[in-house]
């Protein structure tokens, strides 16, 4: 499996490191309620096909990456600077 | 027909010619009082004990592939109950009473070895920590037994004791631990409960899963809608998709965990050695072959096959440990889908859904389970309780903090 990072081009998957889903938000701390507390930290989607997730790319850019990665085929779609695209969720 | 040695001598006589399929092939019924869905070693296992210790025999077992396609065959055969917490030391007990017991009980040859299980340490703090487990073991009346260097090496002469980075002090010694022929588990399972009436459908996918007023009513699969009073998911690996057809999410991810064989040897080493200071294990099957693995991958993956860095790190930790295995070719390697929870130990419990059981979250620790995992969830289906020794594999326990988490990784499936 190899990764097309937007600052480095095609890297092996051994320079990233794997965090998870990209989906859940963190809730504000405070305000939150422990329902949301626990679906944030604990429940996933774990879709067969499509799924956003976060990688590092400790061995290149250092930047954390959004990669659209299907997880059947291992296929990537896309893969975006992560602080763009949260800020864009903002 | 009751296997024994009269049967085969009977047959041999005969030129092998009156044997007959050790479970039917069976065609689903419009209704069952029990349908449960995953034809693996935990689905079979839970069919056998329903049919055998509860008396519930409309039962039938659903499986997409064939039977001992998923990760029952995809496995490296190791079963042990050296586990540490109080909420898994008896539940993996339990389940090594009955591998003791499970030929007879299921009248078919699952080859259970108890070769022994040895798990390596490479410094005091390892040694320490072992100590303690093996402390907890006893404790709950499980066999173990700390052994020095020269004792591992008077078992394994070959290992690296000295030169390696992580040099070999001791190690943890589950006698009682060994090996068991994987698919012979899934086909022994099968044939105990077809014998008892189980219905075994094979290439039968389940498509969605009908519920009115929070009662399960059946399921909708690809040969066609079958109803049930209760409907009972084995499907490690892809319980998070037939969650889904609930609306539930679930406290999961699926990973990819590598196994590799290698070619024939000669008998080579007699027990199941467990690297300490990095993430290998190897034993030898009764073909000859050195069956080992490591690490998951390490990402969301539904892919039965994995990638080729883990591949390099298994055999960096299989040189660490033992280099003679630089001069062994490797035959074949494949890929199981684990459901890796999120404090590496299952769950075992009903649903919101009324009638609707839930058997997930095995982490890649599974087979070892599966003659408890069985036992346990059939007497939730039957009885509608937990079974008091697979009380703590709530599912609410993520909700609540009640977890069990042997690694103390945290919330991170893929450090479990």
């Amino acid at each position: 499996m190899r990764i097309p990072c937007p600052h480095c081009g095609l890297r092996d998957v051994q320079e990233f490191t794997y965090l998870g889903d990209a989906g859940p938000r963190r809730p504000d701390g405070l305000a939150a309620t422990e329902a949301a507390m626990f679906d944030y930290v604990y429940l996933r989607e774990n879709p067969r096909g499509l799924h956003e997730e976060l990688w590092y790319h400790g061995g290149g850019c250092h930047v954390w990456l959004v990669v659209c990665r299907d997880t059947l085929t291992h296929g990537i779609e896309s893969v975006v600077p992560a602080n763009r695209k949260m800020r864009a969720a903002v | 027909m009751r296997y024994s040695i009269f049967s085969l001598v009977a047959e041999a006589l005969k030129g092998h010619t009156g044997w007959q399929p050790a479970w039917r092939d069976a065609a689903p019924k419009a209704e069952y009082d029990v349908l449960i869905i995953g034809g693996g070693g935990h689905g079979l296992a839970t069919a056998h004990y329903l049919a055998s210790r509860h008396g519930i025999t409309n039962v039938a077992v659903i499986e997409k592939g064939y039977i001992g396609s998923g990760n029952v065959g995809r496995n490296t055969t190791i079963i042990r109950s050296n586990y540490l917490l109080a909420g898994n030391t008896p539940f993996y007990e339990l389940s090594m009473k009955l591998w003791e017991g499970l030929e007879r009980d299921l009248n078919y040859n699952a080859m259970v070895s108890q070769r022994g299980v040895l798990n390596l340490y490479h410094s005091d703090a390892q040694r320490d920590a072992f100590a303690r487990r093996g402390n907890a073991m006893r404790l709950a009346g499980v066999d173990a037994e700390l052994i020095d260097r020269e004792r591992v090496r008077a078992m394994l002469p070959f290992l690296d004791y000295d030169t390696a980075r992580f040099p070999i002090h001791g190690g943890l010694l589950q006698r009682r631990g060994g090996t068991a022929r994987h698919d012979a588990v899934a086909w022994g399972y099968a044939r105990a409960a077809d014998s008892r009436g189980v219905d075994i459908i094979q290439n039968c996918e389940v498509t969605g899963i009908d519920v009115a007023g929070g009662r399960i009513l059946g399921v909708q699969t690809t040969r066609g809608p079958i109803k049930a009073k209760k409907v009972a998911l084995a499907v490690a690996g892809n319980s998070s998709r037939l969650a889904a057809m609930v609306g539930m999410r679930l406290p999961i991810e699926s990973h990819v965990l590598q196994a590799f064989v290698s070619e024939g040897l000669k008998p080579l080493i007699d027990c199941v050695v467990t690297f300490g200071a990095g993430h290998f294990y190897v034993s030898q099957s009764d073909k000859g072959g050195l069956v080992f693995g490591g690490d998951i991958d390490g990402y969301n993956s539904y892919a039965q096959r994995g990638n080729l860095p883990v591949i390099e790190d298994v055999m960096e930790a299989a040189m660490g440990l033992w280099p003679g295995l630089g001069r062994v070719r490797l035959l074949r390697h494949w890929g199981g889908i684990m459901d890796m929870s999120m404090d590496g130990s299952p769950i075992i419990d009903r649903t919101p859904v009324q009638g609707l059981y839930l058997n997930a979250g095995w982490c890649y620790g599974g087979f070892k389970a599966t003659p408890a995992s069985g036992f346990c969830f059939a007497h939730l289906i039957a009885k509608d309780e937990p079974h008091p020794l697979a009380a703590a594999y709530r599912l609410d326990r993520f909700a609540t903090g009640r977890l069990i988490d042997e690694k103390g990784a945290g919330a991170q499936p893929n450090l479990h």
